[in-house]
């Protein structure tokens, strides 16, 4: 990945004054492309203006490429008219569907790992980055339940997809945390059997705890603060591979937008003491 | 990494799920419908069965302000997870859902007493397709007035990508949409008699204001198609005291025409 990003922002309306406004060494903003495909209008002149100032990655959560059907032909063209018009530093999706006949089922629901469905996520992938024409960063999904009926574990079946598809991955380490404690698996030995050249991204957010059910699982929330056992799986990550544009991800009780920056400062050390390790090595 | 579930069935199983997720009916056997069943009994369905109906009551609630406030957050989300069971988004944009929502809220039993909610939601519509809409340039009244009056009474107006009218023939829906949008109470003088509404979008802005029975035959001539002279004589057989000269004037100011 020749991107000199280091950590970002994803970006919130209610502070694209502040983002444009904003001005830092490898600072960048991500959204989801979904919010911005429309004709025209205001919303595409914001994401213009904050564009025009920094970095932008494009992160979508309704390609739907762990379903049956291959990714929605309109929705790729449209995909890749706002890609023609932001230039985005990175694009990524899920592994993950959400689309069934001709509707979309607003959640990145999960699908046994086969080899049957490893060869229809591949082909998906495949046919998305050529009409994109680029390379596009898978990210590992939050889990909540158990599935006897996986071939693969996830990181072989992500491992696999980027041997066959030159994609790339986006490592979603509070997924990780929130999956490993749901499913009871060891996340340090989920990070370390990805390998590091096919990570080009990764994610921090913050998670809860879901109240309505006895099993006390944790839920991929986006609305809150990144947890300490977060960061310590992020370090030790960082210290495996290098560094890697992260972003602190808020989807829900935005707070202020100095809150957040303060957030990023903590990723951005933390990669720019990595960075300082692999030049004197 | 034995094959053992080459029979499983992917699209099978998807069905499956979203029946489960909706508590629908699953008529089907199969591998994929047997999965979703030992699924299902673990609490981490609901996390999913929670996340899709509230993302899509959430989107609604974000489209529909103006219904929001006037029957209340609690009512709405309801209200709404009714018409999101019946009809789940059709597009991948969130923003663009909604489109039947109104019509739901006007054969909706439970909100008869609001006969002017269905009018609400479909301005909250409008004001969502202006803000969407393409970006087009403006007519400006300089180019017309450069026209020769012959000239002038034969030209078609087109009403810009970012433009809507509704006519609300029985309730003051607009009255009562644009207090909401004003986070103003609505008037306790408020005649109760039919009113309509233009959006129209202005440097990024939505802007509205009223609009008369005139107004709105107007501009439904124009997207017939119909030249200024025909759509004007539309509008003044509806309201024959229209001062078409205003009408145009104003029209133009709220950049209502695609240049």
């Amino acid at each position: 990945m020749q991107t000199n990003l280091g950590a970002g922002l994803s970006l919130k309306p209610q502070h694209f004054g502040e983002a444009v406004q904003y001005r830092a060494g490898q600072m960048w903003f991500e959204v989801h492309p979904e919010n911005y495909l429309m004709a025209g209008g205001p919303r595409l002149a914001w994401l213009e203006a904050v564009r025009n100032q920094h970095q932008l990655s494009l992160h979508g959560v309704s390609l739907s490429l762990a379903g049956a059907a291959a990714p929605d032909q309109q929705h790729l063209q449209r995909l890749a008219n706002l890609i023609d018009r932001v230039q985005p530093a990175l694009i990524s999706e899920h592994l993950a569907w959400s689309t069934l006949d001709g509707h979309y089922f607003p959640d990145l629901l999960p699908m046994p790992r086969t080899n049957a469905v490893l060869d229809r996520v591949a082909a998906n992938i495949a046919q998305t980055q050529d009409t994109l024409k680029r390379r596009i960063a898978i990210e590992n999904p939050s889990h909540y339940l158990q599935m006897a009926q996986h071939d693969w574990s996830e990181t072989d079946f992500l491992t696999e997809l980027t041997r066959r598809t030159g994609c790339g991955l986006l490592l979603d380490v509070n997924n990780v945390y929130v999956s490993a404690h749901n499913l009871g698996y060891d996340a340090v030995a989920y990070l370390d059997a990805l390998p590091a050249t096919a990570i080009d991204e990764i994610h921090l957010a913050g998670h809860s705890e879901d109240h309505d059910a006895d099993a006390r699982l944790l839920i991929d929330s986006h609305d809150a603060a990144v947890a300490p056992a977060v960061w310590q799986l992020y370090r030790h990550l960082i210290g495996r591979i290098g560094p890697r544009p992260t972003l602190i991800e808020r989807d829900d009780k935005i707070p202020a937008f100095g809150e957040l920056l303060a957030e990023r400062e903590q990723a951005q050390q933390i990669l720019t003491a990595s960075g300082a390790e692999q030049c004197l090595a | 990494m034995s094959g053992v579930n080459t029979a499983f069935d992917q699209e099978q199983f998807q069905r499956a799920f979203l029946a489960a997720i909706y508590q629908a009916e699953q008529a089907h056997t199969g591998s994929g419908v047997e999965l979703v069943q030992q699924l299902r009994a673990q609490p981490g369905f609901n996390v999913y069965r929670n996340t899709v109906l509230k993302a899509s009551v959430d989107a609604l609630a974000a489209n529909y302000p103006s219904v929001v406030q006037l029957v209340g957050l609690d009512w709405f989300r309801a209200v709404a997870l009714i018409h999101v069971s019946q009809t789940p988004p059709e597009n991948v944009c969130l923003i663009e859902y909604g489109e039947q929502f109104a019509d739901f809220l006007r054969h909706f039993e439970g909100a008869a007493e609001l006969p002017y909610l269905a009018d609400v939601a479909v301005l909250d519509r409008d004001w969502t397709e202006c803000h969407i809409a393409a970006d087009t340039i403006a007519l400006d009244a300089a180019q017309l007035a450069a026209l020769a009056p012959q000239d002038l009474l034969t030209r078609v107006l087109q009403p810009a990508a970012a433009v809507r009218w509704h006519w609300s023939p029985t309730q003051p829906a607009y009255s009562i949409w644009q207090a909401q949008r004003g986070g103003a109470a609505v008037q306790d003088d408020l005649v109760w008699q039919g009113e309509g509404a233009l959006l129209s979008r202005v440097e990024g802005q939505v802007i509205w204001q009223p609009a008369s029975l005139g107004m709105c035959h107007f501009l439904d001539a124009c997207v017939a198609g119909d030249d200024l002279q025909s759509a004007a004589a539309r509008a003044m057989g509806v309201e024959p005291a229209l001062d078409v000269a205003q009408l145009l004037s104003s029209l133009i100011q709220a950049q209502v025409f695609a240049g």
